[in-house]
């Protein structure tokens, strides 16, 4: 102490002192306390306040070792940090400088676990919505694993049992250390690109949370949510679960069970098949019965026509019966009208038409009368006059002269010539007045 | 991919067995399907009963192309 307060100090001389004497006696420090003031500026340094019920101290941790730890830091987390004490010169701050930091009570990995899980679910990566369902026969199936360990193997043979036929494309991936979840977004990314996968499984054998890690990571967890070929995943043992499991249309507890549930059995297959053929040969059997049925129904049907014209005749009958009724009651309504017709005619008759008309008939009547008088009494006129005539060119006119006309007797014929009778006939002989039987004493005919 | 896939070849032959079994259809119609569920269930038959293994491997050439290759089960590839 003398020999500091002998010698005065520049500032420079004394803060780089007292850093020389913190960090000699503060080398490695385990800190626990929470954190609060957290700033990540772009350099990707974080920047924060460790502090307790009473007290608090800067802290850094830089970039590099930032990124060695899995979880995201923020306020309000407590936790275990292991670092130094150092003393910004420019400031004159004395800070921790962080080299490793872990959540209190509970393990990084799980944090980060927890801490992506969570923020995964708010984007609804893990919808059930999202999933999409397996193909019920795949024929191409993909495998995204290594090729060093028991899961491949497993895989194949379980396939090969359930169904030898099916078609498999492995993609080798490293499933742990640095690399691996960029291989394995790169190896999905391939597959889906094939355009010839049915599904997809992607699979890791047991190992620990860390062996498992990768399949943690976010890339692969979103690769896995974007695939357009449906996966299965199958990481680990069934206690493990990772966000992968999550991420995929359908979690395996293991890779064997992945297999199964992809490979349909082609046996159980083969037994739908033929069951669906021998319901086929059954149902075109039972058809072709019933049409025989038909026909042997229909051919039954068909040697009596009598009967079958009765069915026409009594329906003829009964459609006449009908028609009739209609035709009836028509006829009824037509004479109605008729009778109203009349009735309105009647009502609406013409009386002064009527008597102008009968007057015109009466008079014509007269003129009618008047004209045939003059006619009938022309008429008797020249009929007098033919009469007179009639009269004079009369036979009985003539015997009234003094001629006689002579018939013989009994037959009253005519007697024209002498020679028309003979002596000893009797004759009659039609005078002006009367008649005359004769005897023929002698006949004379006229030279 | 097989030009007709095995899980659309089932469903049209699982209607086709309805169909008949419905019984509604003429005869020339259903003998028409019925034939066309021979032919299908054939196909199933011979998809099912293939035995041979296809197991392929997707690797990367010098130039950083993968391509295709076939792998047998028993390959020391798979002890690596």
């Amino acid at each position: 102490m003398f020999g500091l307060a002998s010698r005065v100090l520049t500032v420079s001389e004394l803060t780089n002192r007292i850093r020389s004497a913190l960090e000699r006696s503060f080398e490695c420090v385990w800190i626990t306390g929470e954190i609060s003031n957290l700033r990540i500026p772009a350099s990707g340094h974080h920047y924060f306040t460790l502090k307790d019920a009473s007290s608090q101290i800067r802290a850094v941790l830089f970039r590099g070792a930032a990124q060695g730890i899995p979880f995201a830091l923020q306020d309000g987390l407590e936790v275990v940090a292991y670092g130094r004490v150092t003393v910004y010169e420019p400031r004159g701050d004395y800070q921790l400088v962080l080299e490793s930091l872990e959540p209190k009570g509970i393990g990084a990995l799980q944090l980060a676990f927890e801490q992506l899980k969570a923020k995964l679910t708010q984007e609804g990566l893990f919808d059930a919505a999202r999933k999409r369902p397996l193909p019920c026969f795949p024929q191409t199936v993909g495998i995204v694993t290594s090729l060093s360990g028991a899961a491949i193997r497993d895989v194949l043979t379980v396939m090969h049992r359930r169904w030898p036929g099916i078609r498999v494309v492995v993609h080798p991936v490293p499933v742990q250390g640095d690399g691996a979840a960029a291989e394995i977004v790169d190896a999905i990314r391939t597959m889906n690109a094939l355009d010839e996968l049915d599904v997809l499984i992607v699979a890791r054998g047991g190992g620990s949370v860390e062996d498992l890690w990768c399949f943690n990571k976010e890339p692969v967890v979103r690769a896995i949510a974007n695939s357009q070929v449906p996966i299965v995943s199958a990481i680990g043992h069934e206690i493990d679960v990772t966000l992968s499991d999550f991420a995929a249309d359908y979690r395996a507890p293991t890779p064997s069970a992945a297999a199964e549930v992809v490979v349909p059995r082609a046996d159980e297959f083969r037994r739908r098949v033929s069951d669906y053929r021998d319901r086929m040969v059954q149902a075109v059997r039972l058809t072709v019965q019933r049409m025989r049925e038909q026909v042997w129904h229909s051919q039954r049907m068909l040697p009596d026509p009598l009967v079958w014209l009765g069915h026409f005749g009594q329906r003829i009958d009964e459609l006449d019966l009908r028609l009739r009724r209609a035709i009836r009651d028509e006829h009824g309504m037509k004479h109605r009208q008729c009778r109203e017709w009349q009735t309105r005619l009647y009502l609406a008759r013409p009386y002064s038409q009527l008597h102008r008309a009968r007057t015109v008939v009466h008079d014509r009547h007269h003129r009618l009368r008047e004209i045939m008088v003059a006619r009938l009494a022309g008429a008797r006129s020249r009929t007098d006059v033919g009469l007179a005539r009639l009269q004079t060119a009369s036979p009985l006119a003539m015997l009234r002269r003094g001629y006689s006309r002579v018939e013989t007797l009994p037959d009253h014929r005519l007697v024209r010539k002498a020679a028309e009778v003979n002596v000893g006939d009797l004759v009659q002989a039609y005078l002006g007045q009367g008649h005359l039987i004769c005897a023929v004493r002698e006949a004379v005919s006229d030279a | 991919m097989a030009a007709l896939k095995f899980e659309d070849a089932l469903a049209r032959l699982e209607t086709i067995v309805m169909e008949l079994e419905r019984g509604e259809l003429p005869l020339d119609q259903s003998l028409k399907i019925f034939e066309e569920g021979i032919k299908l269930s054939k196909t199933c038959l011979k998809i099912l009963d293939d035995a041979e293994r296809k197991v392929e491997l997707l690797v990367q050439d010098k130039d950083g192309r993968k391509h295709l290759q076939a792998l047998s089960i028993d390959d020391d590839q798979l002890h690596g």
